[in-house]
């Protein structure tokens, strides 16, 4: 399979015909996503029926005409499920499309599949996911990542050339960094989140999962803009994101932290971090030092907020009009409470209850009020960073993907590995995860870098020139056979 | 390890939450969720005096539209996942005249 703007544009001269393309991917996936649990849902008689009728009918010039692409499992579509990785919506098809949805298919993408991840969005390793873990295509026994574990194992295993992902405090550069491949995480308001299932309203952002940054700026440019139903979406003209991608190093200014070097990062990952750096140096950036001093503060305020939000968003789950019911309910309450514990798993559990509790009479001062409070110091940095410099590079994660079972059982451990990208999502900013090497046992390490509110070009741009410069981002996993064990 | 929040409370955050739990996850939660609370305690460390909150990365203000009639969703879609109903409506089960006996 190959890029996605490669695919779009031999399907458009007539080169590929899309059915053919299609049943391809559908027979890649049904072939080799036993291993990999990437996909909850497979919509083929639709994506073969949309396929025909785009290599009959043309799509109108539609700049994804026939590609198939694939959308993380919390994005509603009105055919097929949307479970979110969770039993409480188990059976649930949801009624419409999300913003991105229609966007995709207007521009004549082929939606095959709903991939994993874990439940709500909440987890970093996808093993939180109701219907199974998503493994690591370069190492069966390692983790995707998470949440868009899916979306990230998906296109690192070439079965689709890109997908949506969700990205509420890393979601979508940590499964990217985990499986070698390209992610961004838009500013916020920049992509509409109607049809998003919400979990963290003022954290989520939708973005592209790729192999390349030429890719990440085809999909971002489908996806991206105004939508009326989405009130947090921002009202302004989308750029040319692949004309941007030109835009020389020479010049650039890329601002280096401590805080984000500093103990408990791995050394294999530091030392593919500055290799990186150094090759956009001999390219001409210039690197400045910064100081991000409260970045350190970022788990404990996002671990308060994101919850928070979460605990009153997840209160629509109520066994009323859709999703699971329980059995047994002898009255009112029952009704609720049973429906809910039954059906949530353990994370979403016990990330309502944090957020209940940060949300709670005598402690919404002490947790919610101060988290807030430290969250404007958070963006104050970015602000003054960004005075300095044009983007920030960054480890994505302290490590590279650990192994299957390794953090489930301690949940501060689980969060912790969030610790370079949540500020982000705090501050509202753009934020890219590229591939830029391996480690010694040849799991991929990730790039980040960070860029100010609609500085999505910039981003986009460097990562585009340091691709061209390098060829981490065209290594593919090893193929697994059909049907072979998981090893480890 | 001593629990900033012991089973007790558990039990009433799950009660604001509505959440049936059994005893084995009060206890698992106590554990857990005490740890996550006293890790949360770094940030009293800071001074945030006279610092405003964030409650939202975007400078957004209220968005008013006009009070237009557009199609809404139609009963037979509104109703298509429902768990139960009858005719035109979610059925639920019964519950007033159980709180007042």
């Amino acid at each position: 399979m190959g890029t996605l703007s490669d695919l779009a544009q031999a399907i458009r001269a007539g080169r590929a015909s899309s059915e053919e393309t299609v049943r391809r991917c559908l027979d890649d996936i049904a072939a080799r996503d036993v291993d990999l649990g990437a996909f909850l849902s497979l919509d083929a008689d639709r994506a073969l029926t949309r396929a025909r009728q785009i290599d009959a009918e043309g799509a109108d010039g539609g700049v994804l005409a026939g590609v198939p692409v694939a959308v993380k499992d919390n994005m509603c579509t009105a055919h097929g499920r949307t479970t979110c990785g969770s039993r409480i919506l188990e059976s649930f098809r949801s009624v419409y499309d999300a913003f991105v949805v229609h966007r995709l298919e207007s521009a004549g993408a082929i939606i095959v599949g709903k991939t994993n991840l874990d439940e709500f969005a909440m987890g970093s390793s996808t093993e939180h996911s109701a219907f199974g873990v998503t493994r690591n295509p370069w190492h069966r026994g390692h983790v995707a990542g998470g949440s868009s574990g899916g979306s990230a194992a998906a296109v690192a295993a070439r079965l689709v050339p890109a997908a949506l992902g969700s990205d509420t405090g890393g979601s979508i550069r940590q499964p990217a960094s985990f499986c070698g491949v390209m992610g961004l995480k838009p500013t916020y308001g920049l992509v509409s989140r109607y049809g998003l299932v919400a979990f963290g309203s003022s954290l989520d952002q939708i973005g592209p999962i790729t192999t390349d940054a030429r890719d990440a700026a085809l999909l971002l440019g489908v996806v991206a803009g105004h939508d009326p139903r989405d009130s947090t979406s921002v009202d302004r003209p989308v750029p040319d994101y692949l004309a941007a991608l030109h835009r020389p190093l020479r010049g650039v200014r890329i601002g280096i932290s401590e805080e984000y070097f500093a103990e408990g990062l791995d050394p294999e990952v530091r030392a593919a971090v500055q290799a990186a750096i150094e090759v956009m140096r001999g390219a001409g950036a210039e690197t400045v030092d910064i100081h991000l001093p409260h970045m350190k503060y970022g788990i404990a305020c996002y671990y308060i907020i994101a919850p928070a939000e979460a605990s009153s968003n997840l209160a629509r789950f109520d066994g009323v009009h859709y999703g699971h019911r329980t059995e047994q309910a002898r009255d009112i309450f029952e009704l609720y409470a049973a429906s809910r514990g039954e059906a949530f798993g353990p994370e979403v559990k016990r990330r309502i209850m944090l957020g209940t509790y940060a949300l709670s009479s005598g402690y919404y001062d002490a947790y919610y009020l101060k988290a807030l409070k430290v969250r404007t110091l958070i963006r104050n940095d970015f602000e003054r960073a960004f005075e300095q410099v044009d983007v920030i590079a960054s480890p994505v994660a302290p490590g590279t993907a650990f192994r299957v079972g390794e953090k489930c059982a301690d949940p501060l451990a689980m969060y912790l590995t969030d610790v370079y990208t949540i500020s982000a999502n705090l501050a509202g900013i753009c934020a890219a995860s590229l591939p830029c090497g391996f480690d010694s046992r040849h799991l991929p390490v990730g790039l980040q870098l960070m860029g100010p509110a609609f500085g999505e070009e910039t981003l986009l741009a460097i990562s585009h020139q340091y691709q061209l410069m390098t060829d981490h981002h065209t290594k593919q996993p090893p193929l697994a056979a059909p049907g072979s064990e998981a090893a480890s | 390890m001593s629990r900033s929040l012991d089973e007790a409370a558990v039990r009433h955050v799950a009660h604001l939450a509505r959440l049936q739990m059994p005893d084995d996850e009060i206890t698992r939660f106590a554990d857990q969720l005490s740890s996550i609370l006293a890790y949360f305690e770094q940030l009293s460390e800071l001074d945030t005096t006279g610092v405003a909150p964030t409650a939202h990365p975007l400078p957004v203000a209220n968005v008013f539209r006009e009070d237009e009639v557009r199609p809404g969703l139609d009963p037979e879609r509104a109703l298509a996942n429902a768990p139960q109903r009858q005719d035109q409506f979610f059925r639920v089960p019964k519950v007033l005249d159980q709180e007042s006996t």
